[in-house]
C-alpha cells in the first residue's frame, strides 16, 4: 500500500466515524430547533411586556451591545469543539486595544495603530497556539496565564490613562450604521465573518477534522489529522479576531482603559455552551452558538426593558445554561429509564431540576415585586 | 424513544421561557399598555414623571445612601425615580444597562459613570432622545452629558479641614501635622496646597502647622507615621489626614496610646469606618460629601433639565427643595456643572444617620 492509500482509508474513518455519529447529531441539530423556539418566545412574551422591544432603532442598539462577545465567540466555537478553550480572549482584546490607543496618544495615524493592535493579538495568539499546540500544555492552564499576562501588558501601555478622540472614520466600526438603514457595521461584520467561520466548520475536511479531534485526538492523530498544527492556527485565528473585537469595542466606546471588555471570556463561553457545544469538544454548531448569542441578547434586553436587576438577569442567564446542561441529560436518563426500567438517579435529577425551578420562581417574583407594585 | 426525549425537552424549557419572560402575565399585562400611551404621549416634558439614577454598581453602600436622598427628592417632586444599575461597575454593562433604559424613554438619567469617555456616545443617544442627562459623584466628558453635579471642590475641602483642626484646638491654637496620602498624590497635594493657604488668614494665626508626614495610604505606614507625630510633638494638638485610610489609622493610633483628648484626628472619612473614632472622641469630626444630598441635588437637576425650567447653559439658576438655589456653571475642565456646596461634617450627633 501506498502511502497516499493509507492517507484515504483514514480520511474515510473519519467519515465513518461521522456516519456512526450522524444519528446523535441529529439531535443536536434539534436542540438548534429548541434554541429558535426559545427566541420565538422571548420575541413574543417581550413585545406583549413593553412596547419599546419591537422597536428597530433599540433593537439597533442594543444588537452592537452584543457584537464584540459574537465575534469572540466564532473562534472559540472552533477552538471548544476541538475540546480545547481559550480564557485569553477578553484580556487579549484589552492588550491589543490599548497599544492602539497609546500608539493613537502619541498621534500615529489611527489605522496604522489599528493595525498595531491586530499584530499584537495575533502574536498573543501565537503565543497560546504554540504552548498549546507543541509544547502540550493544557489550554484551560496556558490561558488561564496569559488572560493575567495579557490584561497585565494592557494595564502597562495605558496606566491608568485612557485613548480617546478616535476619528470618524474609525468609531464607524462600532457605531456606523450601512448605507443609512438601521443595521450596525459591527452586526454585519458579525454576520459575514460567522458564515465564514461556520462554513469550514460545517462545510470543509478541516472542519471535520475538528470534530474528530474533539472526539478523540490521538485517534485523529493516528488518522493522519494535523492536529499540532490545526491547534496552532486555532489559537492564532483567536487572538487575531479578539484583537478585531477589540477595536470594535474602541470603536463603540469612542475611548479606551485597559480595563475594558473585563469579564466578557465568560459571556463568550456561556453563548457558545448555551449552543449546545459540548466542552469537553467534538459536538455542536455554530447555528446553535450564533442563536445562543441571539437568544441570550434579547433575554438580556427583555429584562433591561422590564427593570430587572442586572445580578437577576446574570441569574437567569446562568439557570438558562445549567438547563441546557440538564435536559440533554435527563432525556437519556430517560431513555436510560425505558431499558434498565428504574433509575433512582434520574428521580433525583427530576428533583434537582424542580428545585431549580422553584429557586428561579421565587427570585423571579422577588425581583420583581417593585415592578409590579408600580403598575 | 428518541421522540419522548425530545417532546419532554420541549415541554420543559416551553415552561421555564414562559417562568422565564412572564411569571404573573395576568396581572402587570393591561396597566403595562395603559402606562405605555402615557409615556407616549408626553409631549410636554412637564408632565414627565420616570426618572432613573444609576450608580456605578448596586450594592454598594454609598450609593444606596444617595438613593436615599433621591427618593426623598423624588417624593418632593411627585415625580418616580427608579434606582437601576450594573452588577459590576463595569463600562460595557452600564452601556447595556443604559441602552435600555434609553429604549424606554425615560425622562432624565443620573449616572455615575464607571468610565468618563466609553460612555459618551451612550450620553450623547439619549440626549438625541431628548432625555436629560447629568452625571453625579464620577462624570461623563462634557460632551456625554448636560450637566455635572459636582460634589467637591478644591477650596472648600481643603477649607473645611483647618476649620475643623481650628475647632478641635480649641481657642488657643497649637501645633497641628497633616498626614497625607502619597507625596505625589494628585487630590491631596492639591487640598494641602489650600489649608496652607487658609493657615496664612489672620483667623488661623494660633495654628502651627510642624509637619506634613506620608503614609502613603497603607494601614501599617499611616499608623506608623501618626505615633511618630505624637512622639516628635509632645504638644500636637490635631492631626489633619485628607485620606480614608490615613484618618481611621491615625484615630487608631490614638486610641491605642491612649491619647484621647489630648490630640485629636481629622481629615476626610466614611461614617462607617469613623464611626468608633467619631464615638471614643479620638476623631469627633470628619468631613466628606453627603452622598445622599448629591443625589437629591442631582434629581433636582435633572428634573429641572428634563422640564425645561434650566436648558443647561452656564448662569442659570434652579431651586433644589431644602438645599436651596444652584446655579449652574461652566469650567474649562468640567463643563457645564453644578456644586453640591461646602462639604458635610460628620460628628457625633449626625454619624448614627448614615451607613455607608
Amino acid at each position: 500500500m501506498t502511502v497516499e492509500t493509507i492517507n484515504k482509508n483514514q480520511q474515510e474513518n473519519i467519515i465513518s466515524d461521522r456516519q456512526a455519529r450522524k444519528s446523535f447529531f441529529s439531535i443536536f441539530l434539534k436542540w438548534e430547533w429548541l434554541l429558535f423556539v426559545l427566541i420565538l418566545l422571548v420575541i413574543f412574551i417581550n413585545t406583549r411586556l413593553s412596547p419599546f422591544f419591537l422597536n428597530a432603532i433599540n433593537l439597533s442598539r442594543t444588537s452592537s451591545d452584543f457584537m464584540e462577545i459574537g465575534l469572540m465567540m466564532l473562534p472559540m466555537v472552533l477552538i471548544i469543539v476541538t475540546g480545547n478553550i481559550d480564557l485569553s480572549v477578553a484580556s487579549n482584546m484589552g492588550m491589543s486595544a490599548s497599544l492602539m490607543g497609546l500608539m493613537h496618544n502619541m498621534g500615529i495615524n489611527i489605522w496604522l495603530a489599528a493595525l498595531a493592535g491586530l499584530t499584537l493579538g495575533t502574536l498573543g495568539g501565537v503565543l497560546n497556539g504554540y504552548l498549546v499546540a507543541y509544547v502540550k500544555l493544557p489550554s484551560l492552564v496556558v490561558t488561564l496565564g496569559t488572560f493575567a499576562f495579557f490584561r497585565g501588558i494592557a494595564f502597562g501601555f495605558l496606566g491608568d490613562q485612557a485613548a480617546r478622540n478616535y476619528p470618524s472614520q474609525f468609531t464607524f466600526i462600532g457605531q456606523g450604521r450601512v448605507f443609512d438603514t438601521l443595521i450596525p457595521f459591527s452586526v454585519v461584520l458579525f454576520i459575514a465573518l460567522a458564515l465564514i467561520f461556520g462554513l469550514v466548520l460545517h462545510r470543509t475536511i478541516i472542519g471535520r477534522q475538528l470534530y474528530a479531534i474533539g472526539n478523540n485526538e490521538p485517534a485523529a492523530k493516528y488518522s493522519g489529522v494535523p492536529v499540532e498544527k490545526i491547534k496552532f492556527i486555532l489559537f492564532i485565528v483567536s487572538g487575531f479576531i479578539s484583537a478585531l473585537a477589540g477595536l470594535v469595542l474602541a470603536a463603540r466606546f469612542g475611548s479606551t482603559r485597559p480595563d475594558n471588555g473585563t469579564g466578557l471570556e465568560l459571556a463568550v463561553i456561556t453563548a457558545a455552551v448555551l449552543g449546545g457545544l459540548d466542552i469537553n469538544g467534538g459536538k455542536g454548531s455554530m447555528y446553535g452558538a450564533t442563536l445562543a448569542l441571539v437568544l441570550i441578547g434579547l433575554l438580556r434586553f427583555g429584562m433591561g426593558l422590564l427593570n430587572i436587576q442586572s445580578q437577576v438577569q446574570s441569574m437567569v442567564i446562568g439557570l438558562l445554561l445549567i438547563v441546557s446542561i440538564l435536559v440533554p441529560h435527563i432525556g437519556q436518563q430517560i431513555r436510560f429509564l425505558k431499558q434498565v426500567k428504574f433509575r433512582w438517579q434520574s428521580i433525583l435529577m427530576t428533583v434537582g431540576l424542580l428545585v431549580v425551578f422553584t429557586a428561579f420562581f421565587i427570585f423571579f417574583f422577588w425581583s420583581r415585586a417593585p415592578i409590579i407594585a408600580q403598575f | 424513544m428518541k421522540n419522548r426525549y425530545l417532546i419532554i425537552s420541549l415541554v420543559t424549557l416551553i415552561i421555564f421561557s414562559f417562568a422565564l419572560s412572564a411569571c404573573a402575565p395576568a396581572d402587570p399585562e393591561p396597566p403595562v399598555v395603559e402606562d405605555v400611551e402615557e409615556v407616549e404621549e408626553v409631549a410636554d416634558p412637564a408632565e414627565c414623571e420616570n426618572y432613573v439614577l444609576v450608580p456605578k454598581n448596586l450594592g454598594n453602600p454609598y450609593f444606596d445612601t444617595g438613593n436615599v436622598g433621591a427618593q426623598e427628592a423624588a417624593g418632593e417632586l411627585g415625580i418616580t425615580v427608579l434606582y437601576q444599575g450594573s452588577a459590576t461597575a463595569d463600562a460595557s454593562e452600564q452601556i447595556t444597562l443604559l441602552n435600555s433604559l434609553i429604549a424606554q424613554q425615560v425622562c432624565g438619567l443620573a449616572i455615575s459613570a464607571n468610565d468618563e469617555d466609553a460612555l459618551v456616545p451612550t450620553g450623547q443617544a439619549a440626549m438625541e432622545a431628548g432625555i436629560a442627562v447629568v452625571t453625579w459623584d464620577s462624570a461623563i466628558a462634557p460632551a456625554g452629558r448636560d450637566l455635572h453635579i459636582n460634589q467637591a471642590e478644591l477650596e472648600g475641602i481643603g477649607r473645611v479641614q483647618i476649620e475643623m483642626a481650628s475647632r478641635l484646638a480649641g481657642p488657643d491654637g497649637g501645633e497641628i501635622a497633616i498626614l497625607s496620602a502619597t507625596s505625589t498624590a494628585p487630590n491631596q497635594n492639591a487640598w494641602i496646597e489650600v489649608m496652607e493657604q487658609v493657615l496664612t488668614e489672620p483667623e488661623y494665626a494660633n495654628l502651627e502647622l510642624v509637619e506634613i508626614v506620608y503614609g502613603d495610604d497603607d494601614d501599617t505606614k499611616s499608623y506608623n507615621e501618626a505615633q511618630a507625630l505624637f512622639t516628635k510633638y509632645p504638644d500636637l494638638k490635631v492631626i489633619i489626614a485628607p485620606t480614608t485610610v490615613g484618618i481611621a489609622a491615625s484615630a487608631r493610633a490614638v486610641t491605642d496610646a491612649d491619647l484621647i483628648g489630648q490630640v485629636f484626628v481629622t481629615g476626610l472619612g466614611t461614617p462607617n469606618q469613623m464611626r468608633e473614632y467619631v464615638k471614643n472622641g479620638s476623631a469627633p469630626e470628619f468631613a466628606l460629601w453627603n452622598p445622599a444630598d448629591l443625589a437629591y441635588l442631582s434629581v433636582y437637576a435633572m428634573h429641572a433639565l428634563a422640564t425645561g425650567e434650566i436648558q443647561a447653559s452656564a448662569g442659570e439658576t434652579f431651586t433644589a427643595g431644602r438645599l436651596g438655589e444652584y446655579t449652574v456653571e461652566d469650567d474649562p475642565d468640567l463643563g457645564l456643572n453644578v456644586l453640591l456646596g461646602a462639604p458635610f461634617v460628620y460628628d457625633a450627633d449626625n454619624i448614627d444617620d448614615f451607613d455607608w
